[in-house]
């Protein structure tokens, strides 16, 4: 444990603006540190993980494919959401499969818990589109999403308001780190933190295809049960919806035809109007994950590297803020996250 | 021991490397199955050969045998084509070949199948061929050269068992010199142990052990199911009878226990 760090004095510097650092920024600013976040990439932010994600709150429909401790995380990080953007959405999620899924729909209903079972009458209640699709599914009524690329300048500009520098544009490589008592570096850099040797890390790739439609509406995530992925159906503004995503042990960037026929066919199978949709766009992302696809905060003195943040970056980085400020003010330890060299 | 293609192994589980939570996950359960032999999908896995390092040196940190799989090709020129990129990714002359006829029921293309057993065959290769239970089939591909038949129990990944449990024997008492593995739709470890107490030399599994709610906990049982069907196959199962047979002397039994 580092014990000669003044909690009221510090000065933090935030590597990648990615959506783990801006949390990171914004916690620590907000607690009246002196904090300096640093992105190698333009406030666009597009060559970021971040620029690719679903931005799913779904810390009980994660628990289908993840350990514990991500939807102990997931489910404080809403509350920290709601308070940090109090216009987030938390419009619940459904969950629907095709009939030749229902076990793999039983399955998922068993592993998983905060939600209900609803008829098709409270479907299309719900999503009057929907109406007549499905015979039944899950309704996850807590969960909520968010939409990255509008959030995330709204997460910097809020670390600024609090008083937090924000340097675009401008490499900090963690060497520059000088050893001042009062200096903490918290690195969020993602996959990119392998060139200072963190060999665990490895890239997942996640594919995603945006489309254009009038004809559907939807005001929640909808997720689709698939024999190997998470698919979601994501409702962003302005008649769009964002497909995915695809996660696959690969650290090409190019998205497969397999994949784009995959996404297409499961919008598809949600609603056939799906079918004259536009495409806006098609990409891929890669998340940086540990072997266990858990997050790790790995403290070493004034360094502090939070990463690993797999698929749960939305979800899990205002917790992950919410440790690391514990530890920073009060050299509190989370045992499931943290490992201290 | 199990010989399989001149290697020989003490596991007669074997066990497939997708769909697990983690990769964590997925080593801690091959390793809780004692399988030494992983099968790994060529071709959703590699995306043209460009494979994150980081998840093969986890596969290969294992200290296993590799058995590249040719998972969801279509056709025989797709599947003739992704084992020769296995052959350059692994290293190994081992494959694993599926042709698949169709993409709901994902059953084995049986024509092509053993069109492309026979050209690998002959290009070298050591054919782990997936196919039905089907004693025709399966004789065309010992012809083909084949020493190891991997007839499914069910569709792959419907966890329903055995469904042609005559159809499998069979094979097992025509085939006696061929190495069998019953590959694709076990679901429970006794459906392993039924395979393995028809004498089959051993399972392939895959779903069953990543989809389940602990895939750590699961391989332990199937580890087990294994075991226990292939000791008993050993140990010479009692044939099935139509009435109850005594194993103490109904001698002083009273008669109406006796008839009742």
């Amino acid at each position: 444990m580092v014990t000669n760090l003044k909690p009221h004095a510090a000065s933090i510097s935030v590597i990648g603006a990615g959506i783990a650092g801006a949390w990171q920024a914004l916690a620590f600013a907000r607690a009246g540190h002196d904090v300096t976040l640093y992105e190698r990439d333009s406030a666009a932010m597009t060559q970021a993980t971040s620029h690719w994600a679903g931005g799913m709150l779904a810390p009980w429909c994660e628990a289908e494919a993840s350990e514990p401790v991500i939807t102990r995380l997931g489910a404080r990080s809403l509350d920290l959401w709601r308070e940090a953007l109090p216009d987030t959405p938390f419009n619940g999620s459904l969950v629907v499969s095709h009939p030749r899924d229902r076990a793999d729909f039983d399955r998922f209903a068993k592993l998983t818990t905060h939600h209900a079972r609803i008829d098709a009458t409270k479907i299309a209640a719900l999503e009057p589109a929907l109406e007549g699709q499905f015979r039944d599914a899950l309704f996850f009524a807590d969960e909520g999403h968010v939409e990255p690329r509008d959030v995330l300048p709204r997460l910097h500009d809020r670390a600024a308001s609090a008083g937090a520098a924000i340097a675009f544009d401008t490499n900090w490589q963690p060497d520059d780190l000088k050893n001042g008592k009062n200096n903490i570096v918290i690195d969020c850099r993602g996959l990119a933190a392998r060139e200072d040797g963190d060999t665990d890390l490895r890239g997942v790739k996640g594919e995603m295809i945006v489309v254009e439609t009038d004809e559907v509406s939807l005001s929640r995530p909808v997720r689709l049960i698939h024999p190997r992925w998470p698919l979601y159906i994501i409702p962003r503004g302005d008649n769009r919806f964002m497909i995915g995503a695809t996660s696959i042990e690969s650290e090409d960037r190019g998205v497969s035809v397999r994949s784009a026929l995959e996404l297409l066919s499961a919008a598809y199978a949600v609603h056939p109007a799906f079918a004259e949709a536009r495409i806006v766009e098609i990409g891929a992302g890669l998340r940086p994950a540990y072997p266990d696809n858990l997050p790790r905060i790995a403290i070493d003195g004034q360094r502090i590297c939070v990463n690993g943040l797999y698929r749960h970056g939305f979800l899990l980085a205002p917790a992950l803020a919410e440790l690391t400020l514990g530890y920073v003010e009060r050299g509190a330890i989370d045992n499931e996250v943290m490992r201290c060299a | 021991m199990l010989t399989l293609y001149g290697k020989q192994f003490s596991s007669r589980l074997l066990i497939g490397s997708a769909l697990y939570p983690s990769p964590k996950i997925m080593q801690d359960s091959i390793r809780a199955a004692g399988s030494e032999i992983v099968t790994v999908s060529v071709r959703r896995e590699t995306a043209g050969a460009k494979t994150g390092d980081a998840f093969w040196s986890l596969i290969r940190e294992l200290g296993v045998t590799v058995l590249p799989n040719t998972a969801g090709c279509k056709g025989v020129r797709e599947a003739v084509t992704t084992a020769k990129l296995a052959r350059e990714l692994f290293n190994t002359s081992w494959i694993k070949l599926e042709v698949i006829a169709d993409n709901d029921t994902l059953q084995p293309d049986v024509v092509g199948l053993v069109e492309a057993a026979n050209i690998l065959v002959k290009d070298g290769f050591e054919v782990f061929p997936y196919c039905t239970e089907d004693l025709s089939v399966a004789m065309r591909l010992v012809d083909a050269g084949c020493k190891v038949v991997m007839p499914w129990a069910s569709p792959i990944g419907s966890a329903k068992g055995i469904t042609n449990r005559d159809g499998l024997k069979l094979l097992r008492d025509r085939l006696p010199d061929i190495r069998l593995v019953v590959d694709a739709g076990l679901g429970a470890p006794s459906h392993a142990s039924e395979a393995m107490e028809l004498g089959y030399d051993a399972v392939l599994l895959n779903t069953a052990i990543a989809k389940a709610a602990d895939p750590v906990a699961m391989a332990g049982a199937f580890k087990s199911g294994v075991e226990a069907g292939h000791a008993a196959f050993k140990a010479g199962l009692l044939g099935a009878r139509d009435f109850a047979s005594p194993s103490t002397p109904v001698i002083g039994t009273p008669f109406w226990h006796a008839v009742s």
